[in-house]
């Protein structure tokens, strides 16, 4: 699904170049579930933002889906984007005004979908997540991993092959984290490639693949061992009472 | 069609800062206002003008005498001297570019405040014009009854008049019919035969039109002992021959004829009304470039403003465009949706200012109207609807224009940096 050979990238600070990644070569399988750890500032983000392409690399070749992705205009790049990738962000970027079912439909008002059809949709998305009597609110009306949850759902809206989060946890407190990954657990179950980026140890552990950056070159990529059954079964659980959460995405 | 998720927007962004949209609106409003105003003003003022001259031939001339300025053939300066029933002969055969002659006498009254003319118990003070039947072809009038004055009345010198309305007015009651009936004009009875109202107001020789009364010009020399005098000539050019070149023939056969100085303009006065005409056309040709270039300089500060605020607005957003950007929006579906978003405000702004400024001309119009005043200065000051609807599409246009800079701006950056943005 993803092959990077050799990726560099620098980014100019006055003078002189500040050199963040150098020489990444990773493959990404389809339907993997992988984590990506590093201290900060070892160039997690600026993978993952090359890998969406929401930014380019200097040097060195990406493959996503065997398209070689180099020199997009602006307009190709929204395309592929729209096509192959959803977001989900540490900080949710939800459009402010517009309530939750709309922010879930937005994806899907680029590819030209018709409204009534686009919100069907996006209230069937809302349901896989559990805020179906949700939809009406605004984002400033739902809590953080409400907030989240939507981001889930409008990032899946599009049907991506691919779903990458930057720190999708990193603004909630652990339990609802829980809830979070359980959901991107039961995305990655359905086929679609799904890469966390995150600090957190025990985040990495629900994953099937960490890959370890340092100083902007992989340091280590391993699968870890599972987080204790009882934890990840207990917030599953909870989540599952809750809200009767079942996700089932037809690809 | 109607993209609700793209008014949705506008709409947000618009309410998130009422003040600022106001005022930046506010320009453009002002803009068109004011170009509206003045162009309906303009138009007025041209309107009141023109129609004062409408029907009036405007390629004429009009001579007079005066005394002499300069000594001439053993005359002395000063001299006064008087034009003749022959030079009307002689005009004709000597200049061919001549297409009318009216000769026109004034008896005296009028000016006077002693009444001149009199009916039973009525009186009234009137100008008194001995006119050739031509008159009505260079000034005319609008009979309201009976008839205008014709070759015969001057042949056989006849005692008939016609009256204006507001002579009739005076002198006859409501329902009375003046046709046939007799009035005395400086002890004479004249019958009066028609009744008329002047067309057009703006050009006067002094009175009112519709206080004065139109007798036989021969009646007039004899009646009053004129002898052969002519007061003075209205003329009028032959299609397609400039005024003045009628006008500097005239004056050099008349002078000749009167042994005035070839060069004593002041003995033999008159007035190119064609020259005139085209001096009012150019100064409201004048008026109206300068209303043009004063409003759209209005607009186009009101339009930069506009496009200022968008590209503060562009600013703010970044954070909400690189999510749209993220999300698959084309650098196009931003870019139309700013233009919109500026072509919206200066539409409505504009469409505000428009349907002020022309409710304003309206009301003043009915103003007017109904204030009923017969020589106005200001008259039906409307803007035309290929106006208002040209500067719609200046709006529109230079709302997208205003759009385009803050459009281009906000896909300059990377999404990914509009991401970042706080
Ligand atoms: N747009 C940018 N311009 C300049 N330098 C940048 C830019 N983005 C990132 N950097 C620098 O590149 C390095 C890597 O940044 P990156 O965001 O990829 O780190 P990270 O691993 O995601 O860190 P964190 O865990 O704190 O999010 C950092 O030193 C950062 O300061
Ligand atoms: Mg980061």
């Amino acid at each position: 699904m993803i092959t990077l050979q050799n990726i560099h990238k620098s980014y100019q600070m006055g003078l002189n170049p500040l050199h963040v990644l150098k020489g990444i070569d990773l493959q990404i399988e389809k339907g993997e579930l992988v984590s990506i750890m590093g201290s900060s500032g070892s160039g997690k983000s600026t993978l993952l933002n090359i890998i969406g392409i929401l930014d380019n690399h200097d040097e060195g070749e990406y493959k996503l889906d065997g398209k070689i992705i180099a020199n997009l205009s602006e307009t190709k790049a929204a395309l592929l984007r729209n096509e192959y990738i959803g977001f989900v962000f540490q900080s949710f970027n939800l459009i402010s005004f517009k309530n939750a079912m709309e922010n879930v439909a937005l994806p899907l008002y680029y590819k030209k979908i018709s409204r009534k059809k686009r919100n069907k949709i996006a209230m069937d998305y809302l349901d896989k997540v559990g805020l179906l009597d949700w939809a009406e609110h605004m984002p400033n009306e739902l809590s953080g991993g409400q907030k989240q949850r939507v981001a889930i759902a409008r990032s899946l809206i599009a049907r991506p092959k691919v779903i990458l989060a930057d720190e999708p946890t990193g603004a909630l407190d652990s339990s609802t984290s829980y809830e979070v990954m359980e959901i991107l657990r039961n995305i990655n179950q359905e086929g679609i490639t799904v890469i966390i980026v995150t600090h957190e140890d025990d985040i990495s552990r629900m994953t099937k693949r960490v890959i370890k950056l340092k100083d902007g070159i992989i340091e280590a990529d391993y699968v870890p061992k599972p987080l204790q059954n009882s934890s990840l079964n207990g917030s599953g659980s909870r989540l599952a009472d809750k809200e009767n959460v079942t996700l089932n995405i037809q690809t | 069609m109607f993209d609700l998720d793209k008014w949705q927007e506008i709409f947000a962004a618009l309410k998130k800062n009422k003040m600022r949209t106001f005022l930046t609106a506010f320009g453009v409003f002002w803009g068109i206002f004011m170009l509206v105003i003045m162009l309906g003003s303009g138009r007025g003022l041209q309107n009141a003008v023109f129609d004062g001259m409408k029907d009036f031939a405007t390629n004429s001339l009009f001579v007079w005498t005066q005394p002499t300025s300069e000594p001439y053939d053993g005359f002395p300066r000063g001299r006064r001297f008087y034009f003749r029933n022959d030079d009307i002969e002689a005009l004709r055969n000597n200049i061919p570019e001549i297409d009318i002659i009216a000769p026109r006498l004034q008896a005296g009254g009028g000016t006077s405040s002693t009444d001149n003319v009199i009916r039973g118990i009525k009186t009234g003070s009137f100008t008194v014009n001995g006119d050739y039947p031509e008159w009505n072809l260079i000034d005319p009038v609008k009979m309201l009854d009976g008839r205008f004055l014709n070759h015969l009345d001057l042949l056989h010198r006849r005692k008939v008049a016609v009256i204006g309305d507001m002579v009739k007015n005076i002198l006859f009651g409501k329902d009375e019919d003046p046709l046939g009936e007799y009035i005395r004009i400086n002890g004479v009875y004249f019958q009066v035969v028609g009744v008329f109202s002047p067309l057009n107001s703006n050009i006067g020789f002094g009175g009112d039109k519709a206080q004065s009364i139109f007798i036989p010009f021969t009646t007039l020399q004899q009646t009053y002992n004129y002898g052969n005098i002519v007061g003075w000539f209205a003329i009028t050019a032959r299609e397609d021959i400039p005024v003045g070149i009628v006008d500097d023939k005239v004056r050099e056969l008349l002078k000749r004829r009167h042994r005035v100085a070839p060069h004593d303009n002041h003995a033999i006065a008159g007035v190119n009304l064609e020259e005139q005409f085209i001096r009012v056309k150019g100064l409201f040709l004048g008026i109206d470039i300068l209303v043009w270039i004063v409003g759209i300089g209005t607009l186009l500060a009101g339009v930069i403003g506009i496009s200022n605020i968008m590209l503060i607005v562009v600013k703010e957003r970044t954070k909400e465009i690189g999510i749209q950007r993220a999300l698959g929006a084309t650098p196009r579906k931003i870019i139309s949706q700013i233009i919109s978003e500026s072509v919206f405000l200066t539409t409505i702004a504009g469409y505000m200012g428009l349907s002020l400024a022309v409710f304003l001309l309206e009301l003043i119009n009915r103003a007017l109207l109904a204030s009923g005043a017969d020589n106005q200065a200001f008259k039906n000051p409307e803007v035309d609807l290929n106006i208002a609807i040209a500067a719609l599409i200046i709006l529109i246009v230079a709302g997208a224009f205003a759009g385009l800079m803050p459009a281009n701006r906000a896909i300059s950056i990377k999404p990914i940096d509009a991401l970042r943005d706080e």
